[in-house]
């Protein structure tokens, strides 16, 4: 009897010699839904493992025996673990995340809220952020190891060496309270115009600016430079081209990935990671509904939150990936 | 009026004095308490409300999880917010404690306080428009009270077994008599809602001086003014917006800033600093919370009276105010009961720092080698550092205090209560009959020092039903004296509340009820221009 996962192997093989990235993308789906599955295990386990279940902590010092068990039977948490976490993974796989068991308001509908207010915020710092790094890590290969190099490397470094919250409190105390230009607190909120968010967020997306600006500057510099001493750079020297058209045109493309990889790490930290700076600008974003929600244990809450975090990482890694392989094809043939 | 009361009024008027810093600087000054109260109240009064605008609160211990339904309320955010759009039955008086109607216009007991009649105010109206009646007022305690109740407030009305409408007053018949009945019905849980809540207790109409206009869990609460309000010494400004705001910094630079005209829970660490700002006027209120050492009584080496003892008089009391309140906060005196509450023991000596009498019951109790104390930066903010300072004046005295630091996850489930000699905090309670049976009863579950004595529960049972006021509050001080001669508690420090406000606004009331002005400051305060 043939293997029946022959035929299964023999047209991956095909699949791989016509359209070796399709196959890369399904594979790489395929393990993200497994991923994330044991993301949702480890979650509501150690959701488990903190002392206290949510009918404590919610009520706090003025829980009396009777109210939590009334809130235990409501919710249904006398009853045994794998139940309730069958049940729950019942409803995702339906796209049901469930009613959030704080407030009782579908966790749907306010993750939507708080997930738009974060990717805002991560967008505008990923638009400044993400062409000025790169940029200002060409200039730096241009001018290596000459003022503007310097320059760059030592406010990038000092802006990074800062924690975030310092940033902030120090853009705060400038901007807001001594010379009274900016907006603070950072709150946004349903009915502000276009043109009030964006004064909003002006002070985050700054701090978050000057948070990974260096990270992605550094590793634009030390690809382009490492490319830079390769045979085929000196060359594109040797036929003449200027300096600044060989980095774009022969070195940017053999650089990319590493830079593509260090991108999409900080776009993930713009998206889950700043939590810190959210509470220091008053924006309500995910990060702080996560801990709000695990504070009082809010399962179906941290779970989506931590489904869409896991997501987001995922992803962005799966992107930087595809990226450096359609940018170096001898990627997409590993011997 | 002699020069330097005159001095003291202008201040009260300009509200940099509240009454008790007023009265105890205008006694030393030769006048009597009468006339310093009564000064107290003419100075306070003299501005007259300004009316309108739109007030802006930064406010810390708001939480995405937070809802509008007063049975579940727990946060300060939360706390505050219901009191804009709800009432109570009855409220506290800002300066003296004692209940003072609100939706219930007056009430009577009967002879053994066990039954008590309540008349409920005529005309008034909900926000929605309907009139409240009677029947709004039972359901509302039914909900808080039933067996399906997840109410905060279900644990101070255990004692209730009857609510009854009868001919249009409210009759609740108690299981054992309870002067301190009314007060109970302050308590900010049992807002009175519209067929009891139980249609949709997150419905936020009430018959509050402000209407919820946007309520977005853990971000804001934004409240218009109600124009059919019962009452017209309340609610001065048309908007209301409360802004959640849980980092200590971003709070103090909002105020400063003038981004928000008012801000509590300001840190004793930074308030130095904040007073630097031209614009802002720190708002200090005497407090009922306590930041307390406890001792169980039951297990060794902690059975013995005379190392209890000699652990009290090795406290500090004053450079503990001094360094972890900064300044803002009373000494203790081993009972968990000041000044605040109605009834208190007067007279009662003051226990100071002694190392002598501290070695004389050491030595006395036969204790040989260091004791155990654990703490955490949970307990109350500055624990450790005062579980530090606790250490050095014991050892003045000879006595050898070995300091554990606990991880502050699960401290309350794993330490408090738990271990017999901690760190720990307690928020006030509306009476004294509250805070000793919730914590000092031998049947009580947050009888967190193993204070088992049976004539205390027979006096603190008796007291509790007592209507004459003169022998209920010898009662106090006899309970007073044996948790502080005989009990497990070491309480060196009241904290006060400690709020902001920016000189733009005015009326701020130091009420001694809870934090933010008994939760009220934003029907109270009202903008200068």
């Amino acid at each position: 009897m043939a293997n029946p996962l022959a035929g299964v192997h023999a047209a991956r093989h095909r699949l791989k010699e016509s359209h070796p990235l399709t196959l890369l993308i399904v594979e790489r789906l395929a393990l993200s839904v497994l991923l994330l599955w044991a993301v949702s295990v480890l979650i509501f386990a150690g959701v488990e493992a903190l002392p206290g279940d949510f009918a404590q902590t919610y009520l706090g010092q003025s829980a009396t025996p009777q109210a939590i068990a009334n809130i235990r039977a409501d919710l249904g948490l006398d009853r045994p673990i794998t139940t309730r976490y069958f049940e729950w993974l019942g409803g995702v796989v339906q796209g049901d995340f469930g009613n959030s068991w704080a407030s009782g308001a579908p966790v749907s509908e306010q993750i939507t809220k708080r997930l738009g207010n974060s990717l805002f915020l991560a967008f505008f710092a990923a638009a400044i952020s993400v062409p000025l790094a790169v940029g200002l890590g060409m200039v730096a290969v241009h001018y290596r190891n000459r003022i503007p190099d310097r320059i760059i490397n030592i406010l990038s470094l000092a802006a990074i060496s800062l924690p975030e919250f310092f940033i902030g409190y120090l853009l705060i105390v400038f901007f807001a309270v001594q010379l009274g230009v900016a907006t603070f607190p950072s709150t946004v909120y349903d009915g502000m115009s276009w043109s009030e968010r964006i004064s909003a967020i002006t002070l985050p997306t700054a701090t978050l600016v000057l948070v990974v600006l260096a990270h992605m500057m550094r590793m634009t510099r030390a690809a382009i430079i490492s490319v830079m001493s390769s045979a085929y750079m000196e060359t594109a020297e040797l036929k003449g081209l200027g300096a600044f058209k060989a980095i774009v045109k022969h070195a940017a493309p053999n650089a990319i990935a590493p830079i593509v990889n260090v991108v999409a790490l900080n776009l993930a930290y713009l998206v889950v990671g700043v939590v810190v700076v959210e509470v220091v600008f008053v924006y309500p974003g995910m990060g702080q509904y996560m801990v709000d929600a695990v504070t009082v244990r809010d399962m179906p809450v941290v779970q989506a939150c931590g489904l869409i975090f896991a997501a987001v990482y995922i992803l962005l890694n799966m992107v930087a990936d595809i990226v450096a392989i359609v940018a170096n094809p001898r990627l997409r043939h590993p011997r | 009026m002699t020069d330097p009361i005159k001095h003291f009024a202008s201040r009260v008027s300009a509200h940099e004095m509240n009454r008790r810093e007023f009265i105890g600087r205008s006694m030393a000054a030769g006048l009597t308490l009468a006339a310093a109260t009564s000064l107290y109240g003419k100075s306070a009064m003299a501005q007259e409300p300004k009316r309108g605008g739109h007030l802006k609160l930064g406010l810390q211990g708001g939480s995405s999880t937070d809802v509008l339904d007063p049975a579940k309320s727990s946060s300060q955010f939360t706390f505050a917010m219901n009191r804009n759009w709800g009432d109570t039955l009855v409220e506290s008086h800002p300066t003296s404690g004692l209940a003072v109607p609100a939706l219930a216009e007056s009430w009577e007991p009967n002879a053994d306080a066990s039954v008590w009649t309540f008349k409920i105010r005529k005309g008034v109206v909900f926000h929605d428009g309907a009139d409240l009646t009677i029947d709004d007022v039972v359901k509302t305690l039914n909900r808080h009270t039933d067996e399906k109740s997840e109410s905060g407030a279900l644990g101070v009305l255990g004692s209730i077994k009857g609510i009854e409408n009868n001919g249009g007053d409210l009759v609740l018949t108690l299981s054992e008599g309870n002067a301190d009945l009314p007060l109970l019905l302050s308590d900010y849980h049992l807002v009175i809602q519209p067929g009891g809540g139980y249609d949709n207790p997150n419905a936020g109409i009430g018959t509050g001086p402000f209407k919820v206009d946007n309520f977005e869990a853990g971000v804001r609460a934004t409240f218009v003014k109600n124009e059919n309000d019962w009452r017209s010494d309340r609610g001065y400004v048309d908007s209301v917006e409360m802004i959640v705001m849980n980092d200590a910094t971003a709070r103090m630079a909002a105020l400063s800033s003038g981004q928000v005209h008012f801000i509590n829970r300001v840190d004793p660490k930074t308030v130095g600093l904040l007073k630097r700002a031209p614009n802002v006027d720190i708002q200090t209120t005497s407090g009922r919370g306590h930041y307390v050492f406890i001792m169980h009584c039951n297990t060794a080496p902690f059975d013995n009276n005379d190392l209890r003892l000699a652990l009290k008089y090795a406290m500090d009391r004053e450079t503990m105010v001094e360094k972890i309140l900064g300044g803002y906060g009373k000494v203790g005196n081993d009972f968990p009961i000041n000044e605040t509450y109605a009834l208190f023991p007067e007279g009662i000596e003051q226990r100071t720092y002694d190392a002598d009498k501290a070695a004389f019951h050491f030595k006395k109790s036969g204790h040989d080698g260091s004791v155990l104390l654990r703490t955490s930066d949970v307990a109350f903010p500055g624990a450790v550092d005062a579980a530090v300072l606790y250490q050095e004046s014991a050892k003045k005295a000879g006595i050898n205090i070995e300091i554990k630091r606990e991880p502050g996850d699960g401290y309350w489930s794993n330490v408090w209560n738990v271990q017999p000699f901690s760190t720990s905090y307690w928020g006030g309670r509306p009476t004294q009959d509250q805070m000793y049976s919730t914590a000092y009863l031998s049947t009580a579950d947050w009888n967190d020092t193993r204070f088992l004595n049976t004539s205390f529960d027979k006096v603190l049972l008796e007291a509790r039903a007592e209507l004459d006021q003169n022998k209920r509050k010898e009662m106090y001080r006899d309970m007073a004296l044996m948790v502080r001669d005989t009990g497990g508690l070491i309480l060196p420090m009241f904290n006060d509340f400690v709020n902001a406000t920016t000189n733009s606004v005015s009326g701020f009331v130091h009420d001694i009820g809870n934090d933010m002005s008994n939760g009220y400051v934003a029907s109270r305060l009202w903008l200068n221009s």
